[in-house]
This record gives structure tokens, sequence and C-alpha cells, in this order.
């Protein structure tokens, strides 16, 4: 076994040790005994992580991404050709994914040693975090759909715990169980998918799959999938008739007659779309908020959420032999990032407008990936894991220093009160709206999000796809956007004078050291994560970095074409983030009672805002409703009157009128019954004892 | 241990503790029987376990055909014939490790004539080993039908308020079913001149190697099998008398009633219609899958509305067993070992639900939901383990809950993809009635002021739950240890089917 075999084996399972031991053992630990346990192993992982990337990024060429190593530690299913290991993948994009996941993870176990000192269930926090953790590395590091499964699961329960974890709050509740059922539509699509895969790619006989480097044919492994789809290769679909070519596959889902990778597509996409909560399936993400402010960085902000993207990069191979799958992501992924953004304008909970912000920047990436830039999307995930986890830390660190407040219209002033916070918040701003100079004259420098934003704009322009130029105009929209609310969030809450009350105002104060440190790493990050890493991730380097982990086909150029793009298109987006500066420093520094004002009139534009489009109130009379309505339907009438009211109950009238009285039947229920058994026993034995005679 | 009649020693070991029990009681009084029923109930039921896994240890899974069998000529064409496969002794195993458990949560949470209590779950025991079995017909029904007296007593004697409408409810039901079930028994044995088991799977005359029953007939006798077996299972729209036998049932009978007799109605599809009636299986799988679909679906959102715990976690059983029913008639590898599974997985998870219920019953007295909230609050252990069979319940991967439902719908998908759609519907609603479930009793802040002093697991409890929570995990992890058990049985039922 190599080092970085072993290195892999210990990053992915340490955290589930640590969930484990500060789980199940915080009666011997203590609080103190589980964070130690849990932040140890989780910052060993992370250190480890980082010298996997950083060798994968600026190693030698030998150990690009070409090819990916896998590392079996188990089986777990074996039944005909669903065959799936417990295994560890490694190749560019699990390995980017593990630095992500586990340096974010780790900052964010040191930061809640500070945010939630006062807590008294501290170890099951913590507890919680890990096992978030581990699940998410089971999930990036599948080589399969099933353990993907396990981990994106994995993290839903996760999600769910830490959402309810102060679970006496009935709205904690609420949006954790959202959360979760919300994450099972998803899950719905993304379970069909999967279906769908076992029942197309069935080994045909006479065909050499070891050929196309397929060594245990598994209708639900990355390497059977893939190449069978990049090979063209044929297969028995629902293992009879004549083999089919994989591409020409098509079958009856649903009274539909539907082109085999199409459905696949669109089905492991809805999935996404709840994990990443996009249009349609966002509601549960903005409720998520009511978990504590470190579970929302970690969880609901760098990794869980992305999830989905990375379900989609992972399915290059796949998304890029479909159309209407891919145009859909595109699409889907367009309008979450301008309607986010626009719901992004009009809420006052500090967290839930990164929260919109969020829902809005995964958008980006979904049509980045959905025009076949999914490096680009890699490149905007990765960057925006930092951006974003200091977004929200520093949020939470004015919470921490405004005694839970997280109404803006209650803060105000807040800069000299807490410099560092402001500080660190202004570098994630400058990240999120993509501060930086275009590379019109050479010099290309700028904040991470301008790297990875710009990218995904461009490719969006550059792309021959049908949706592309939507996508490229609702996106320079939310840039707009973004920048107005980023900058409208600053200036309600470290600008102007003060609106909170003298003694939360007065006592307000900065994070302590060890809730800083962490913001200090991440802004480092957002600084420096787009500059350093954009050669490999999305320019000249990006084919030797991705290596065979992200496929592009052979007509797909998005990455190279977007360099061609008109000057107007890479100035767009500065204009944009220069615009919405400019527009709140009018509303919110120079002109605050314009929008305080808008905001107490209403106006029909301003409640369909404020009310997130109405979604919560649509689905809740939709589906809550109508699920109860439903559930009692069946129950009362189907049940109760019809199937117990014709069948037992009925049957007992009619005993009643004729054995005059129920109670005669009871008393007697056992020696009936037995007396029944009995008498068949007879009947019996002489029917059998006739039919011999004969 | 080659010549031991080993399958007869496993069935008739709780009967001769029952009868022993029995004999203390006649001859010691109630005081007497009821404390030495405690021991003789454990050592009896631990001894039947040790025997079920001398079984397992020498079961061969790679050999074809039934084993460890014992025939001895009865009348007309029965006799007395034993043997298992796979999947039957997996089924036996779940029966005697759970039985041990249950008794320990008897001894203490049956206050009332004990000695009678264990007498009858010994004999129930007896009759459900039997049941997995019986290589004959005849024998099968003693068995299938005899099982139920021992149940209808544990409700009907040690249930609730309403245990005599429940306890004649399913008398009704199953009274329908085993007449059927008998008169094509009657029909079968005539025509055939024999049951035994092996003869009529094969589906020739073992006199003439004329074709047993032409398709027209395997219709009728099909369909005779179906609604004992369905009403057993219970399917959609025979299910109404499970949430009213769980509810007045006693703890440990509920949890005998869930993860035991249930199953004796999946056992019943795979053993004898799938084989004996192949043509009338494939006949009816667009009415089976019709109807586990409806089950699903129906007793989900059914389960989402309930107020009585008991209530809830019955009608969730209903939707489980739907799965099972969904995998074996998609008639494939994966449909047929993710049949099995469930059957399993489910006899763990509904056990361990029906136990945890029993913890907090034993202390307050009641199943309704709007009594409880906050328990996590006094009792942290306890909303540990009921999360974890939660999560199973909603068959989130890494538990045995997941493997079961995902191979039955990966299954059904290849059979019919409205029928795999409809059940992961199910799978959404799953976790809307747990969680609901979940929040409305753990979580929350604590009201009721009689919940203030509750305490939490004992040692005994804690025992009972963490072997279950346990066993979710590990089957969850490592399901192999089940699907290596059950492939022959699966390749056998595929192949007597011709699929």
């Amino acid at each position: 076994m190599t080092f970085q075999e072993i290195a892999a084996i210990f990053i992915v399972l340490a955290p589930g040790i640590a969930a484990v031991v500060a789980g199940l053992g915080q009666r011997f630990l203590g609080d103190k005994g589980s964070m130690a346990i849990t932040t140890t192993l989780v910052v060993s992982a992370a250190v480890l992580a980082a010298y996997l990337f950083f060798n994968q990024v600026f190693g030698p060429h030998g150990e690009h991404g070409a090819h990916a190593t896998t590392i079996v530690l188990s089986r777990w299913f074996d039944v005909s050709t669903f065959v799936v290991d417990w295994a560890i993948r490694l190749d560019s994009l699990s390995i980017t994914m593990l630095f992500v996941v586990t340096s974010v993870s780790a900052l964010v176990h040191i930061y809640s040693i500070g945010y939630m000192a006062d807590d008294p269930h501290r170890a099951r926090f913590f507890a919680y975090l890990s096992l978030f953790t581990f699940a998410m590395l089971m999930l990036v590091t599948a080589d399969n759909f099933i353990q993907l499964f396990f981990g994106w699961e994995g993290v839903g329960l996760a999600s769910y715990l830490l959402i309810g974890f102060w679970y006496k709050k009935p709205s904690a509740n609420a949006a954790a169980i959202k959360a979760f059922v919300v994450n099972r539509v998803g899950d719905f699509g993304f379970a069909l998918g999967f279906m769908a895969l076992v029942f197309m790619i069935q080994p045909a006989a006479g065909v050499d799959y070891a050929a196309m480097g397929i060594h245990h044919f598994s209708s639900v492994g990355f390497d059977t999938v893939f190449n069978v789809i990049v090979n063209n290769a044929p297969v028995l679909v629902g293992g009879s008739g004549a083999p089919v070519a994989i591409q020409d596959v098509t079958f009856d889902f649903l009274g539909l007659h539907v082109w085999g990778l199409e459905v696949v597509g669109v089905l492991l996409f809805i999935g996404a779309m709840g994990k990443s909560a996009q249009f349609f399936l966002h509601t549960w993400l903005p409720d998520a908020m009511e978990g504590p402010t470190p579970v929302s960085a970690l969880i609901h902000a760098a990794t869980m959420v992305t999830a989905g993207v990375f379900l989609v990069c992972r399915c290059s191979y796949l998304y890029e032999h479909t159309v209407v799958a891919a145009n859909m992501i595109t699409i889907i992924g367009a309008v979450t990032c301008f309607f986010a953004a626009t719901i992004g304008l009009a809420q006052n909970d500090i967290k839930r407008v990164v929260a919109y912000s969020t829902c809005s920047q995964l958008g980006y990436m979904f049509f980045a990936a959905g025009v076949g830039a999914y490096e680009a999307a890699m490149f905007h995930l990765f960057t925006h894991a930092f951006f974003k986890a200091l977004l929200f830390l520093s949020a939470g660190s004015v919470i921490h220093g405004m005694h839970h407040e997280q109404d803006m219209r209650n803060m105000g002033g807040l800069r000299k009160k807490m410099p560092l916070t402001w500080a660190m918040m202004l570098i994630g701003t400058l990240a999120l709206t993509g501060v930086g100079i275009p590379a019109v004259q050479g010099l290309h420098i700028g904040f991470a999000g301008f790297f990875s934003k710009d990218a995904i704009i461009e490719s969006a322009f550059a792309s021959p796809d049908t949706y592309g130029q939507l996508a490229f105009w609702l996106s320079i929209g939310a840039a707009f956007l973004t920048s107005f609310y980023s900058w409208r969030l600053m200036f309600m809450t470290f600008e102007g004078k003060t609106r909170a009350d003298h003694h939360t105002y007065d006592h307000a104060h900065d994070p302590p050291l060890v809730m800083a440190v962490p913001l200090i790493v991440l802004s480092i990050g957002a600084v420096l994560a787009g500059i350093v890493f954009y050669d490999a991730m999305v320019d000249h380097h990006e084919a030797a970095f991705w290596g065979g982990a992200i496929y592009n086909a052979p007509e797909n150029h998005v990455l190279h074409d977007r360099h061609e793009v008109p000057l107007w298109v890479l100035l767009a987006p500065a204009a944009c983030w220069i615009g919405g500066l400019l527009f709140a420093v009018i509303f919110y520094l120079m002109a605050p009672s314009i929008p305080r004002k808008m905001a107490r009139n209403g106006g029909p534009m301003h409640s369909f805002l404020s009310h997130k489009w109405y979604f919560d109130e649509i689905y809740n009379f939709v589906f809550v409703k109508g699920t109860a309505l439903l559930g009692d339907v069946f129950w009362k009438i189907g049940d109760k009157k019809i199937i117990d009211g014709l069948g037992p109950d009925g049957v007992t009238g009619v005993a009643k009128a004729s054995a005059g009285g129920l109670s005669k039947l009871h008393t007697g229920y056992i020696f009936h019954y037995a007396f029944v058994v009995l008498i068949s026993a007879v009947v019996f034995v002489a029917f059998v004892l006739l039919g011999q005679g004969r | 241990m080659a010549g031991l009649p080993i399958l007869s020693i496993t069935i008739f070991i709780p009967l001769v503790g029952a009868l022993l029990i029995l004999g203390f009681r006649m001859v010691g009084g109630a005081n007497v029987a009821s404390s030495a029923s405690k021991g003789i109930a454990l050592l009896t039921s631990l001894v039947a376990l040790v025997a079920s896994l001398i079984a397992l240890s020498s079961f061969d899974a790679a050999k074809v055909g039934y084993q460890f069998v014992e025939s001895v000529p009865w009348f007309g064409g029965s006799s007395y014939k034993l043997g298992v496969d796979g999947m039957s002794i997996a089924l036996i195993v779940l029966t005697t490790a759970l039985t041990p458990l249950c008794v320990l949560q008897s001894a203490t949470s049956i206050k009332d004539r004990l000695a009678e209590y264990m007498i009858c779950f010994l004999v129930l025991e007896t009759l459900m080993i039997g049941v997995f079995c019986a290589l004959d017909l005849v024998l099968f029904y003693v068995f299938f039908e005899g099982g139920l007296i021992p149940m209808f007593l544990i409700i009907g004697v040690w249930g609730g308020k309403n245990k005599l409408y429940a306890a004649f409810k399913f008398f009704l039901y199953t009274l329908l079913g085993s007449l059927l079930l008998l008169a094509a028994l009657v029909y079968m044995s005539i025509t055939a001149g024999t049951t035994d088991v092996v003869v009529l799977q094969n589906g020739l005359h073992p006199v003439t190697g004329a074709l047993l029953f032409p398709p027209e007939v395997q219709t009728w006798l099909w369909l005779a099998f179906f609604a004992s077996f369905a009403v057993k299972l219970p399917m959609w729209p025979v299910h109404t008398w499970l949430p009213d036998a769980h509810v007045e049932a006693p703890t440990a009978g509920s949890v005998v009633l869930a993860a035991v007799l249930l199953k004796m109605g999946g056992y019943g599809f795979l053993r004898f219609s799938l084989p004996i009636f192949p043509e009338a299986s494939l006949l009816f799988q667009p009415l089976m899958f019709a109807l586990s679909v409806i089950a699903i679906v129906y007793a989900s959102l059914v389960a989402f509305r309930q107020t009585d715990i008991k209530k809830l976690v019955a009608y969730s059983s209903v939707a489980h067993m739907g799965f099972v029913t969904l995998g074996i008639f998609a008639f494939n590898e994966i449909g047929i070992q993710g049949a099995i599974f469930q059957m399993i997985s489910h006899g763990i998870i509904s056990g361990a639900l029906f136990f945890s219920v029993g913890v907090i019953y034993d202390r307050m007295h009641t199943r309704d939901i709007a009594f409880y909230g906050g328990l996590v609050h006094r009792m942290p252990v306890y909303a540990a383990l009921f999360m974890l069979f939660s999560m199973a319940n909603v068959g989130l991967p890494g538990t045995s809950g997941f493997v079961g439902e995902i191979l039955t719908m990966v299954g059904g998908f290849q059979a019919s993809t409205w029928a795999a759609a409809g059940a992961a519907l199910g799978v959404i609603f799953s976790a809307v009635y747990m969680l609901t479930l979940y929040r409305r009793v753990v979580f929350g802040e604590m009201t009721n002021e009689k919940l203030f002093d509750i305490k939490d697991v004992t040692a005994l409890e804690f025992f009972i739950l963490g072997l279950l929570a346990i066993s979710a995990l590990a089957f969850g992890v490592f399901p192999g240890l089940i699907f290596d058990l059950t492939k022959g049985s699966t390749l056998e039922v595929l192949r007597m089917i011709g699929q």
C-alpha cells in the first residue's frame, strides 16, 4: 500500500471513528474530551488531505489525475449485477473534495469550540459534526452510485440532526424534518436513476468488457457505467433480448418511451436538485438556518449542498452524452442563480441572506456543468467553499457578539465594535461578488470568486448549447443582484448609526481567538484560492489536472472557447459588481430611508420577494395539507368505513343480527377458532381417505 | 451431529419447556409456576437458539435443495416431513433469536398469569419454527394455522382494553384465509396423491409423470393460497386486523407478530405459490404489483395520521411488507434476494420498534403520541436508540432497512417502472411519518408533568435494544451474511418458475 492510500483511508475513517467515540463515549470523555478527540482527528485528516491535494496539483506529472486509484475496503452488495464495494476512489475530483471537506470541517470544529462554549450538549454537537464529515467523505470517495447514496443520505441524516440540534425549539424541529423530507424527494429521483442503470446496464454475451477497462461488471459501479457509456458498448436491456449499444437504448419509463441515458441523467439530477437546493426543491435551505451557525457554514454552504454539483461533475461521462438532461441542468441552474438572488434582496435575517446567496451560487455551478464546463463548476465549488464558509462564520461571529441577534434591522454601526469581523466579512464579500481585474491587458488578479465566477459566465456565453445564452444573461443579472444584496448586508450590519439596543451594542465584541483563527485561515483561502488554482483547474493545465476524473466529449471546447469571447463579456461581471455596490451605497449609506419606506409600503413586488415567491405557502397547501388529507381519507374512509365496514364490522353486524348478540361470539372466540381448525382437519382427513379409496 | 434430527429437536425444545411449566403449574400452583416459568422459558428458548445455530453452522449454503430432511409417513399421502433451505434457516434463526428477548422482556412486564403466558409463548415458538421447517403441505397447515391459537390467546388474555374486538377481527380474517387454503389443499392432495412439497414443486405427478396442475387450475389454487398468505402478510385491503391486533397485544406479542408471524405470508409465496403455481404467479404479477404499491403508499399515508404509536408502527409494517411482495413478484434474483432480506430486516427493525414502544408503555401505560414529548431530556440513551431504529425504518443506507427496500425496488424496476416509482414514493412518506413521530415523542420541550420522573432504559432494556441495534447495523453494512445463505433458495425459486 502506498502512502497515498494509507493517508486516504485515514482521512475517510478518522472522522467516523471520532463520531463513534465522541457519540458513545461522551459520558466518560466529557465535553472537553469529546471536543479534543473529534477536533484532533479531523484536523489530522485535513492536514493529510491538504498534502494529497497539493501533491495532486503541484506534484510530478505522473501523479496527476489521469488514472484513478481505488482502494476496496469490503464488499457491500453482491447480488446478480448489483455489485457494490465499500471503497475509496482517489482521483482529482475526490482529492479536491477531500481537501475542501476536511479543511472546512477542521476549521469549523475549531471555531465551534468557541461558538458553542456555553452549550450543555457540546459532546453531541461535535459527534454530529464528525459524523457529517465522515458521511461526506464516503460520498466523495465512492466508486459506485450506491456508496455515494450512502454518503448522500448520511449527510442528510447529519444535517437533520444538526438543524434540529436545539431540539427544544419547535421551529428547529420543523426545519430539520423539512430538510430531510425535501431531500428525500430528490432522493426519490436519485434512487430511480440508479434503478434505471441496473435495468439498462446488463452484460451482453460475447462483448469484451475487459478491453474497455471494466474488470468487475457492476451495473452501478462508476468504472462499468462510465466505460460502457464512453465506449458505446452493447448492453442487454432488462437482461433479455438483443444487445443494444448503450447510447441507443430506449425503454418505457412510466408510460413514456424514453432514451435510457437521458432518463438516468434527469433522475440523478433530481437528486442533485434536492441536495443542492435548486429551484423547486430549494425551500429547505433557508429554514435550515435554524441550526447553529457553524453548521450552516460547514453543511449548508461549503460542503453538503455542493454534493449535487459534485454528482453532476462525477457523471460528466453521462451528461456529455445527454442533451435533454444537460439542458435541464443549465436551465434549472440558471433560473436558481437568478431567482435566489432576487429573494436575497428582501431578507432581513443575516443568515438567510447568506443562505439565498449560497443557493444562487450553486445555480452558477450547475449551469456551468450543464453547458459542459464541469471544470469551472468544480473550481467555483472549490473557491466558494472558502469564501462562503468565511461569510457564514463571520455572520456567526456577529451573532455571537450580539447575543444571538440575527435581524439586520437591529444591527448597524458594528464596524467599530468588531473590526476583525468586519474585515473578514469584507474579504468574503469581495470574493463573493467577484472583485478583480479582468484579463484584458495581461494582468489578471482578483479575489477567489472573481476567477471562478467569471470563468463560468464566460463559459455560458461561449457555449453553443441552446440555453447557454439564457444562462449567461440570468447569471449577469444575478451577479448584479449578488453585489447589491452583499453590500446591503455589509452596510446594514456594520455601517451607519446602530439600531441595536444600548445594552447589546455596548457589549458587542469581536470573537475570541479560537474563533478568529479559523476566520483568518478562511480569509486567506478567499483571497488566494482563485489566483493560485486557476491555471490547474480551468486554464492551461486543466486537462492534466483533472485527467480521467472529468470527461469532455471531443466536440466540447467550451473551456477553450471562453477565451474567445468579446471584450464586453469580460467586462460585464465587473460592471455588475460595481453597479450593485453603487446602488447599495445609495440605498443603504446615503438614503437609507428609501428602502425602509419601500419595505413599509409593501407593494406586490416587495411582498412577492419577502415571501420568497410564495413557494412555502403553495407547497404547504398542496403537499403538506394534501398528504394529511389523503392520509385521513385513506384511514377514516378507506380503512374504517369501506374495508372494515364491509369486512369484519359488517360481518359482525350480520352475526349480531343472526346470533342475537355479539357477546355470544366474544365469549367463545378462541374456542370457535380452535373448533374451526379441528373441523378443518377432520374434513381434510375425510377427503383424503375418500380420495385414497377411489 | 449428522444423525440427529436437528430440526425436530429445535422445534420441540420450546414445547418441552411449555410442558415443564405446565407441570409446575399443576403441581406447585400459580406462584411457584410463575417464578419457575421465567427460568424455564428463558432456558428452553436459549437451548432452542443454540440448536438452531448448530443447524445453521452445519448448513451447507453451496448445496442445492433441502437439508436436514426428516420424513416419517403419516396418513394418506402426507408425512411428517421437515427440511430447510437457506431462506428457511434464516427465518428460523430470526425466530429463535427473538424469542429469548421476548421472554426476558415479558418476565418483567407481564404481571398477570405469567406461567400461562410463557406456556403460550413457547408453544407459539414451536409452531413458528415448524412453519419454516415443514416440507409437507398438511404439516405446514397444522403449524401455520395452529400458530394462531397461542397468538390469539396472547392478545385475548393479556391484551389491552379492546382486546376482544381485535381478537375477533383477527379471527375473521384468518378464518377466511385458512378455509380457502384448506380447500385448495384437499384438491391438491387428491389430485397428486401426496402433499409432499418437493413433489408438488416438481410439478409432475409422482406416478404418471403428467403435469399436475394445468394453468387454469393453477389460477384457482393460486388464489386460494393467496387469500391465506395475503391476510397473514398482510396485504392491502386485508390489512386492517393488524393495527388493532398490535395495539391490543402485549409488547412481546407485538414483537413476535410483526417480526415473525407476518413473514409466514412472504415465506408462503416463495415456498409454495411461486414454485407450485408458476404460470399463475406470472399471470398475477400485475395484481401483486398493484397491491404492493397501494400497500406501500396507502399505509404510509395512513401511518402519518395516527395518534397511537403502536398503530403507526403497525401501518408502517404494512407498508414494509409491500416491499416484500414487490420483490418476490419481480421474478428476478435482485428482487427475491431483496424480499427475503427485507423479511429478516423488518423482523429486526419492527421488533426493535415494538420493544421501544414497550419501554415507554411499561412506564406510562399509554401509547398516545400526544401524551409524550421531550423524552430526550430524561431518556437520552433511549432517544439515541429510538433514533437509530427510526432511521433503519426509513431505510437509511448503512442500516438493514435500506438493503431490503432498495433491492426490492431495483428488482421491481426491471419488471415495472410504475411499481418501482410507486414504492419509491413510499420511501418519501416513511420519512414523513417516522420523523414526525420522533419529533412528537422524543424532541421538543417536556410539558407533561407526568413525564418528569420518567427513567431512562434499564440494563435489561438496553441489552435487548442494543443487540437489535447492532444487528440492524451489521446486516446493513454486511448484508452478504444473509445473501450468501439465501442465494441458493432464490435461484431455486427462479428455476422453478422458469425465469
